[in-house]
């Protein structure tokens, strides 16, 4: 009877912890993790292991293998595109949590976004990081634009990216623009007001442009759903398809510019 | 037919099958009767008098043209395919494109190609060691030109220069990006997550009372990125500090920049007056920004943050 039990014991033992090499030779866990992948089984820690993990990877669609070691140094670009890139990425998650939350309506907007603080549970802090993040975001893009100046990373054959680049800067200031009107309290609109006649004195195609963004002459109801459109789905869409072709003309114009 | 068939697969090396299909399209392509292209690969006469077909075909097709006769096509590409080294085959592709470019006669290029008199009747034929070429031409007997409209060669693959040449290039100094440089991106995406999450556990975003057209706050600003532009507004026109320095500094020349400045160093020390631009334009952009944001009060006068108090609604809940 005790010998059944230590041996029950020891087969629990046994199973437990041969468990995870089990798994990991599992059909489902190779069908997750690509050859190459460090979660696999049989993964090595050499020169041919670490080039297989970016190259079957989905990284490798922003990554190449090898990067110049000088570009690895904190110190040379400060991440500031990546995370540039990064911020986007949390803007879009705590942007999709405000959605639910949210109504572009001249009676609604401001109630719901006062019943953040009031009736939802981390309301404020998701608003707060989409906020600062926001603001974030603007200084990172600037920034990186004058780290990229400053090495002199535009020069051939980089040129076109900088023009990507400075695209990409108008679309974040813009996307920014329109979401600064949604809260739609007094700051929101009268900060709009003021941004949206600076634009107005553009010639010939001032007017026709502001009478397009605000949905009239001036501020209204109308102007908060066309900004929200603009905010949550059309400028997201345009700026991701300038950060594709950006991160792609990165690779292609051959990695990270320098060293100097 | 069937026994040319056979003697071509010989002479060949290909299956009888394959000879026959190859022969009927060339035939077509070239005008002729099969018989006459699988006699040219078998490398025996052309059936045209009943003459029996001679001899083994396993003898190297260029071996059986008449060495006494004046130097035929083959043998003067077989020649003039030993002198260069080139494959008779190519050679004969490339005679019969330059003869026909400058309207001369094939052997005559051919001949100038292998080094031998043009020939002429009864010119004595060169003892032309046909069998040096021997194996190429048993593959693939000497081609007729193609008709015209007939495409002979189609663009298979380019092949870049470093792949089959040596090219000397300054070694890189590289990495791998697993783990070195994904390690220091999380930890950047860390660190950045984290200023985040406790800035915004610090400071609440602004909310003032719920939008009032009636109400006009004083001083009203737009959004502090926009702020150095209304405070130029305070010193020009319109349309000078809403429309043409924004738009053609601002978008037009940062855009340009690349194509203006054409010095291709990327060493500071040799770009002093690129650099020195650029930095008097950011501070002069984030003087402006500065003063906007923090030095103007009620009217957008100016004020000192220091004895009025500071108008900047962005960061209000800091600020009180």
């Amino acid at each position: 009877m005790a010998d059944d039990k230590a041996g029950l014991l020891e087969r629990v033992r046994e199973s437990v912890t041969t468990a995870p090499s089990k798994m990991r030779k599992s059909q489902f866990w190779e069908s997750v993790f690509r050859p190459g992948s460090p979660f696999r089984a049989g993964y090595t820690d050499s020169p041919r292991g670490r080039s297989y993990v970016i190259m079957n990877n989905v990284l490798y669609h922003l990554h190449p293998v090898k990067v110049k070691r000088h570009g690895v140094r904190l110190s040379y670009t400060l991440c500031l595109g990546g995370l540039s890139f990064f911020l986007f990425i949390v803007l879009t998650i705590t942007g999709i949590f405000l959605m639910f939350y949210y109504t572009p309506s001249e009676e609604r907007a401001y109630a719901d976004i006062e019943a953040l603080a009031t009736s939802v549970t981390f309301g404020t802090l998701i608003r707060n990081m989409h906020r600062w993040g926001a603001h974030l975001m603007v200084l990172t893009v600037f920034l990186h634009m004058s780290r990229v100046f400053y090495h002199g990373a535009y020069k051939p054959p980089r040129e076109f990216n900088w023009i990507i680049g400075v695209v990409l800067l108008l679309l974040t200031l813009l996307l920014s623009f329109t979401g600064y009107l949604l809260p739609w309290d007094q700051l929101a609109l009268w900060a709009i007001t003021v941004g949206s006649n600076m634009g107005a004195f553009a010639p010939v195609i001032g007017n026709q442009v502001s009478y397009v963004l605000l949905a009239g002459v001036q501020i209204s109801g109308a102007t908060l759903l066309r900004f929200y459109v603009l905010h949550v789905l059309f400028l997201p869409f345009v700026i991701v398809i300038f950060m594709a072709v950006h991160f792609w003309r990165v690779r292609k114009d051959g990695g990270i510019s320098g060293p100097l | 037919m069937e026994e040319l068939i056979a003697q071509a697969a010989a002479a060949t090396g290909y299956p009888a099958s394959m000879v026959e299909r190859s022969a009927a399209a060339r035939a077509k392509a070239e005008g002729t009767t099969i018989e006459a292209v699988l006699a040219g690969w078998a490398g025996v006469e052309v059936p045209a008098a009943g003459a029996p077909a001679p001899a083994p075909a396993q003898a190297p097709a260029a071996s059986a043209a008449p060495a006494g006769a004046s130097m035929s096509l083959d043998d003067l590409a077989s020649a003039a395919a030993e002198k260069s080294g080139m494959p008779a085959k190519l050679l004969m592709r490339s005679a019969t494109a330059k003869a026909k470019a400058q309207g001369v006669a094939v052997e005559a290029v051919l001949a100038e190609m292998a080094g031998v008199p043009v020939p002429t009747i009864g010119a004595p034929a060169a003892a032309a060691p046909a069998t040096a070429a021997a194996p190429a031409a048993a593959a693939a007997p000497a081609m007729a030109p193609a008709p015209e409209g007939v495409r002979t060669q189609r663009l298979l693959t380019v092949v870049k220069s470093k792949a089959i040449q040596q090219v000397k290039t300054e070694p890189v100094d590289k990495v791998n990006t697993w783990p070195h440089l994904v390690a220091a991106e999380f930890v950047a995406l860390m660190a950045m997550t984290a200023f985040l999450l406790v800035l915004s556990v610090i400071i609440n975003a602004p909310l003032l009372e719920a939008a009032n057209f009636n109400l006009t706050p004083n001083p009203s600003k737009a959004p502090w990125y926009f702020l150095g532009l209304q405070e130029l507004l305070s010193y020009f026109d319109p349309q000078i500090a809403g429309v043409l320095i924004p738009g053609l500094i601002g978008l037009v020349g940062l855009g340009a920049i690349p194509y203006i400045d054409r010095n291709p160093a990327t060493r500071p020390s040799e770009r002093k007056f690129a650099i020195m631009m650029f930095t008097f334009f950011l501070m002069g952009a984030a003087t402006l920004g500065i003063i906007g944001s923090f030095f103007r009060g009620p009217g957008f006068n100016f004020t000192y943050p220091w004895t009025d108090g500071v108008f900047f609604d962005d960061l209000l809940d800091w600020l009180e």
